[in-house]
């Protein structure tokens, strides 16, 4: 059996891929990356074998790929490509009529335009600001004190949104406390701050052009409040499926899996 | 990607050692140090300086009076691109500047409290100032001079709007009483010329400078268009912003005609034989914005380091005259035809701006640019309000990739390496593949 894997090293969270020569996930793993971002990586990539039951000295990686911002201390990796590439590419891997990709990552939010081979065709990111991405997620579930996972089903409860300005991630934490003063309950804030996140991911999107299907990827992807917010305001559901946060290892597993391929193609092909 | 990000040079690079190549690069840093060391010690001879911007400069008029230019957009740039501009804008904003004003403006602000301390030498302040409404913060800008130094400062106002190119030509009615109007500035500009330089107008000194800036325009405008070679002969974006500031600075002089004569000559010399820049070029491409300075040769190889190759940019194009850099003085009528290039270049710069998803859709097809690259710079809002809407408007009239990132020219605290460089990569991923589509189609 060939192998070929994918490790993505994110702002928050690292992902390993292994998949098999069917392009099957073989092997996954996910951990918190830290401040040691080559042993994350490392870290990942092992527990991806264990996960898979790969044992690297017989059976074999045959190429690996980093991704992710942290693609290039992946010092075990044969190459580096983007994660913009590698979403685009896993999403249609795993949902082939996908045409428009929202990753909402840690401290990124990205909307990717791809072709049925999976390739970007254009693509539009935030700027210098984490304001509609995780970590905006992250600072309300900071100051509600509630864990993350527990987010998108608290705001689900919720009927009466109270509106959150997204000028800044810092400053959401205060306008939180702000409304928690004025007794609004826990449910009516995240719901003010999914739609808040969700209402800068449309905007990307409309820069690069939404085209149905749209696959949600990415560690927010995990979020069923967002799922749901995001799927409300395009006005049709969003794919997104439990692997939707490993699709960028996907990606790189799969561009891994090309380099494989075509090393062993007979000359000429 | 591979591992190895290093900038590919080109083999060809290697083989043709004739010292013509790379002339152009090393006059023009040689002719600055001269140039800044003349401004330096101007006073000493009891020279005037007068203080303009690169768009709008009447320069052939003031040289002609006798004043040394200075420059202080090249001054702020200077400091960014050695690293030591973030000194100069932290002093102007404890002064008193915020934080998201122009960092050309900071950076000089900054240079001024110290008494004109500048890393290419010590700047005179100015005698007289003048500018121009191509740039709304120039005349802010001036102001502060006015306010410190208690000088004469001039701003011509020149009547544009922003047609895309379509503006009203000569017998047009507007068109008259625009020049008109613009002529009677230059006769107020002269008065104070006058009085600031103790010297009467000389016609035959203005004829004379504008001679100069005649050789200087036809030869620029034949250095843009031989980067229609393929491989380029020079990067627009690094040898660019070299040729740029030598348009600027030595406009009206001798040594600027020459040297654009001798950069003709390395250009062709190049182009004939098949000689690109140093860099392996796979893709050619367009630069809109003002360079990433705090960065500079960082920012330049995000791109080498793909092949990626500025054989077009909208700074060389709307900084020298936009849609009329090719303009040439009447010299039978000196007066009159300076006033009608202050209006035809400065309106065209101005249209530019707005408009430049115009000027590269015309520029994709001799070119052969096949990706564009949108740089939004923080501190100026003039500059970089509407490139995404000029990126949406390009793409929908060319077959090109696109990419807008976005840093500051001058300020390296708000310049996010990482981030910009990811930009950058999935950009060149983009254009690969691209590359293969169109590879399978064939």
């Amino acid at each position: 059996m060939t192998y070929a894997a994918g490790v993505d090293v994110g702002s928050t969270q690292t992902k390993a891929v292994i998949i098999d020569e069917r392009l099957h996930i073989a092997g996954r793993a996910l951990i918190d990356t830290g401040s040691n971002v080559t042993f994350a990586a490392e870290r990942a990539y092992e527990l991806a074998l264990r996960d898979g039951d790969i044992d690297e000295e017989k059976d074999g990686v045959g190429y690996v790929i980093g991704t992710g911002y942290g693609r290039f201390r992946v010092t075990f990796g044969d190459a580096q490509t983007t994660e913009i590439s590698c979403h685009a590419r896993g999403a249609v891997q795993m949902f082939p009529r996908t045409r428009t990709v929202l990753d909402m990552g840690g401290q990124d939010t990205k909307a990717i335009k791809v072709n049925e081979r999976g390739e970007v065709l254009d693509f539009a990111m935030n700027d210098k600001c984490s304001a509609g991405t995780g970590r905006f997620l992250g600072a309300a579930a900071s100051a509600l004190e509630l864990p993350l996972d527990d987010l998108g089903p608290t705001a689900l409860r919720s009927d009466k949104p109270v509106r959150i300005s997204t000028t800044c991630t810092v400053f959401a934490e205060s306008e939180i406390l702000a409304w928690l003063a004025k007794g609004k309950r826990d449910e009516d804030i995240l719901l003010g701050v999914h739609q808040s996140v969700a209402s800068r991911a449309l905007g990307l999107l409309r820069r690069v052009g939404i085209e149905e299907e749209v696959t949600f990827t990415g560690g927010v992807a995990r979020n069923v409040g967002m799922v749901n917010v995001v799927s409300d305001m395009l006005g049709f559901p969003v794919n997104c499926g439990e692997d939707s946060h490993f699709m960028g290892a996907l990606g790189a597993s799969l561009f891994a899996m090309d380099r494989i391929v075509a090393k062993h193609a007979p000359a000429g092909v | 990607m591979d591992n190895d990000t290093s900038p590919k040079v080109a083999a060809q690079a290697t083989v043709d050692t004739s010292e013509l190549i790379g002339r152009g690069n090393r006059e023009g840093n040689r002719l600055f140090k001269e140039w800044y060391g003349r401004v330096s010690s101007g006073p000493e001879r009891g020279e005037k300086a007068a203080y303009v911007f690169v768009m709008g400069s009447a320069a052939e008029l003031l040289e002609s009076f006798g004043f040394n230019l200075v420059l202080p957009e090249i001054n702020g740039l200077q400091t960014a691109v050695r690293h030591v501009a973030e000194d100069y804008i932290d002093q102007a904003e404890g002064y008193g500047y915020a934080t998201d004003v122009c960092g050309y403006v900071k950076a000089d602000v900054g240079m001024q409290l110290r008494g004109g301390d500048h890393p290419m030498g010590r700047i005179p302040p100015p005698d007289l100032a003048l500018q121009t409404n191509v740039c709304n913060t120039y005349i802010k800008w001036a102001e502060i001079w006015e306010r410190l130094y208690h000088i004469p400062i001039v701003t011509l106002d020149i009547p544009g709007s922003r047609a895309g190119g379509r503006l009203p030509g000569r017998g047009h009615v507007d068109y008259e009483n625009d020049l008109a109007y613009v002529r009677g500035q230059v006769d107020e500009l002269i008065e104070v010329c006058e009085q600031v330089s103790g010297r009467r107008f000389d016609q035959d000194r203005l004829v004379e400078a504008m001679t100069h800036a005649n050789s200087m325009t036809r030869a620029w405008v034949r250095v843009l268009d031989l980067n229609k070679a393929r491989p380029a002969v020079f990067n627009a974006v690094t040898d660019g912003t070299v040729y740029l500031g030598v348009v600027n600075a030595l406009r009206g002089r001798a040594e600027g005609a020459d040297y654009f004569h001798d950069v003709v000559e390395e250009l062709e010399y190049k182009a004939a034989r098949g000689l690109g820049t140093p860099f392996e070029e796979r893709h050619r491409l367009a630069f809109v914005g003002v360079p990433c300075y705090p960065i500079y040769r960082k920012f330049s190889e995000m791109f080498t380091q793909h092949g990626g190759i500025f054989v077009g940019s909208s700074y060389t194009w709307f900084a020298s005259g936009g849609w009329s850099t090719g303009y040439e003085y009447d010299l039978s009528r000196p007066l009159d035809s300076l006033a009608e290039g202050l209006l035809v270049t400065g309106r065209a710069a101005m249209d530019t701006m707005f408009h430049v998803d115009r000027v590269l859709a015309d520029m994709a097809e001799p070119y052969g640019i096949d990706g564009i690259v949108f740089h939004a710079i923080k501190s100026c809002r003039t500059v970089s309000s509407g490139l995404a809407d000029s990126r949406r408007a390009v793409l929908e009239q060319t077959d090109v990739n696109a990419l807008l990132i976005d840093s500051d020219h001058m300020d390296p605290r708000v310049v996010a390496e990482a981030g910009m460089r990811n930009r950058v990569d999935a950009f060149f991923e983009g254009l690969e593949t691209r590359r293969l589509l169109a590879g399978a189609r064939s």
